[in-house]
């Protein structure tokens, strides 16, 4: 007779939750208070806000201008509920024009917490690799209650070739800390996202900063020769590529 | 045609039935996203006075999005029954929820009039209706479906077994599957949604899920939840699909955004039927709607959220589906903001497919930026049990892993048929009792070893 197999060895195979046993047909304390735990944290997140002052004075070394903006939606509630004025500039919104350059938009999208943890690291490498590539690093504009498309009227007013966005990602139980990267060439009011290039999940157990960093570059070189990002530029970053 | 109704010394204004349909809308965010939603409570109560008072046969003559800029709109009035539409022909919608609520509507004559009814009858009178209206309804219409075992019948909740996986680990996904059976779940569908829409991937799991259904003998069927064309793709190289998924909505437009239309699921559906895997029944088809993609899509024509989700029913039973199910809460608090708006959007969802004669199912969920959380999926999970829901979803502790939102949890299933005493699929319950399922404790049952699923 064999030893019965164990239903929590199941655990090693996948990080959902499995094998979390049984009080009557509900789950047991432990495990419920678990989940409540995570979901706390991911709606803590969804509901938190840049602190813009820390994020400027950790860009600051980076030697670009810098400049807050805020999108149409005034508030957070606003926000979620019309996505439409969270894509779009405040009325009045006056920014610095810096014509052929890369603009670098931070923008809390749907977890400023995830951005704040996440962007100084990222652009602390992007920044002089643009330099060293040919491109010229525009302002750092640093957003709230914005959209991936906010990015759009940004590249608009600073009349740059390009727009870096990055943005806080929804947070899922399991990871409350994740940032998105979009790249879009010659981005206008009314690009939409079949114009732009994504890399998701960057984040301390998603992908590094120094990874994300080298993509993106790598896309932006790519985007140049083609003149566009998008459905007509496929990732094929060589395996080996790496940011000098 | 224009509609008119006096409140007090207001008088309320609609120039067409969908401005009306709209106007009578239980408030959501999505309605006001789309700018069609009633601007004061008044108006609402206006636009529900004028909708009772509404002909049902005036919902022949008229179209909430023209007849010929719209396959779905064709699709509805080319396929109306009228005979069956006859014994309630001469009603109104106040008329029309009179009778669903009385004695007179049971299951055989819900089940009769069926062919009779359009979308648009039955969204109009679900916005006149209150949550224990939708439920009562719901609760007497049995629609039963076939593949390798019996869905819907009286009594029975069945559960689709989700076991996802971030990046579509064969493994991580059989671990999960085992932990969803030995909860007793899987009797609606072992159905996965890849992390990728490539046709190697997509092989991998269908073949996958193929030896473990085998190797264990499951009485159920098996899906991957690729778009159809990657399906159909896997069905031309030989891969064993039992059910074709689509996403579908009720507009034209809507279905050429998730890149499908009535041929390419005709076509879809022949070749799945070709296959001839269904062992007690043909039922071949898995549809998933939710409340919102037309206007995401921005493709709405003006029509409110819900009565374009009852049009995608239409969509649905033109294919003869084995589970329909509505994603409720996975589209967005712009959409459906908070636990309220999704638990009604919830009960008429599933009260809408299933008065349309679908085996109508309704994942029970959420997002993190949603204003929800667990006790308002309960609600919502225990409403459904009461309206006879065919299915709910069984995601590992109510936390997808891949799709990063919550739905309920097997243990939510067992919770759910031990409240209101309802029991497995008929074949499945007796696999489950030949098995040894059901003890909570931590030693396998020797016929579902681990092993014998590549889990060693």
């Amino acid at each position: 007779m064999t030893t019965p197999s164990k239903w929590r060895d199941l655990r090693r195979f996948t990080d959902a939750r499995i094998a979390l046993g049984r009080a009557g047909n509900a789950l047991p304390t432990a495990a419920h208070l678990d989940f409540q735990e995570a979901h706390a944290r991911a709606r803590d997140a969804v509901w938190s806000s840049l602190d813009v002052a820390r994020l400027e004075a950790e860009v600051a070394p980076l030697g670009l201008p810098v400049e807050r903006v805020t999108s149409q939606a005034e508030e957070r509630r606003r926000f979620l509920l019309r996505p439409d004025l969270g894509r779009r500039l405040a009325e009045n919104t006056a920014l610095p024009q810096a014509p052929g350059s890369v603009a670098l938009v931070v923008a809390d999208g749907l977890c400023a917490s995830g951005v704040q943890q996440q962007a100084p690291a990222l652009l602390s490498v992007l920044v002089p690799a643009l330099g060293k590539a040919g491109f010229t690093p525009g302002p750092i504009i640093i957003a709230q209650q914005a959209r991936v498309a906010l990015g759009d009227d940004v590249a608009e007013a600073v009349q740059a070739a390009a727009v870096v966005m990055l943005i806080g990602e929804r947070p899922g139980l399991s990871a409350t800390d994740s940032m998105g990267l979009y790249i879009t060439w010659a981005a206008k009011r009314g690009s939409n996202d079949a114009m732009r290039n994504c890399i998701s999940n960057i984040r301390p157990g998603g992908l590094t900063a120094d990874f994300a960093a080298a993509k993106a570059l790598w896309l932006l070189v790519e985007a140049r020769k083609l003149g566009a990002t998008g459905v007509a530029l496929k990732d094929e970053m060589p395996s080996h590529y790496r940011l000098e | 045609m224009a509609f008119a109704q006096i409140i007090g010394t207001t008088r309320y204004v609609f120039p067409d039935l969908k401005t009306l349909l709209a106007r009578a809308t239980p408030f959501r965010s999505g309605d006001a996203l789309a700018g069609v939603a009633a601007e004061s409570a008044e108006e609402r109560i206006a636009a529900q006075r004028a909708l009772a008072d509404l002909p049902l046969i005036h919902f022949l003559s008229e179209s909430v999005i023209p007849y010929e800029v719209d396959e779905v709109t064709r699709l509805i009035q080319d396929s109306h029954d009228k005979l069956a539409f006859s014994p309630i022909r001469s009603l109104t919608i106040g008329g029309l929820r009179d009778w669903l609520l009385s004695d007179a509507a049971d299951s055989v004559a819900l089940a009769a009039l069926t062919p009779g009814l359009t979308p648009e009858m039955v969204a109009a009178v679900s916005k006149i209706m209150r949550a224990a209206d939708l439920i009562s309804v719901a609760a007497k219409c049995v629609n039963i479906t076939r593949f390798r075992n019996s869905i819907g019948l009286a009594g029975r909740l069945s559960i689709r077994l989700q076991p996802n996986h971030p990046t579509d680990d064969p493994r991580g996904i059989a671990a999960a599957t085992l932990d969803g059976l030995l909860l007793g779940a899987g009797d609606a569908v072992i159905g996965v949604n890849p992390a990728t829409d490539n046709v190697e991937a997509v092989l991998r799991i269908l073949d996958m899920l193929e030896r473990l259904r085998l190797a264990y003998d499951i009485p159920t069927q098996s899906c991957v939840l690729a778009h159809v064309t990657t399906t159909m793709r896997a069905m031309d190289l030989g891969a064993p699909v039992d059910l074709v998924f689509q996403s579908i909505g009720g507009t034209e437009g809507v279905n050429r955004s998730f890149g499908v239309d009535l041929a390419l699921l005709q076509e879809a559906h022949e070749q799945a039927l070709s296959l001839k895997r269904g062992s007690l029944g043909q039922n071949v088809m898995y549809f998933e709607t939710g409340q919102g993609s037309a206007l995401s899509a921005d493709a709405h024509h003006g029509v409110d959220q819900q009565t374009l989700e009852a049009r995608a029913y239409a969509v649905a039973r033109r294919f003869s589906p084995l589970l329909v199910n509505s994603v409720v809460g996975f589209i967005g608090p712009e959409y459906l903001f908070d636990g309220k708006q999704i638990l009604r959007a919830g009960l008429e969802d599933h009260f809408c497919g299933k008065l349309l004669g679908l085996p109508m199912g309704v994942d029970v969920c959420y997002t993190n930026h949603a204003e929800a959380d667990q006790d308002d999926m309960d609600a919502l999970l225990t409403c459904l049990a009461t309206a006879g829901v065919t299915y709910v979803m069984g995601v590992p502790g109510a936390d997808d892993v891949m799709l990063a939102y919550q739905s309920t949890s097997f243990h939510d299933g067992l919770y759910a048929r031990a409240a209101l005493g309802k029991r497995p699929a008929p074949e499945f319950e007796a696999w489950m009792a030949r098995m040894g399922i059901g003890s909570s404790s931590d030693a396998i049952p020797a016929r579902l070893s681990p092993a014998l699923i590549g889990l060693g």
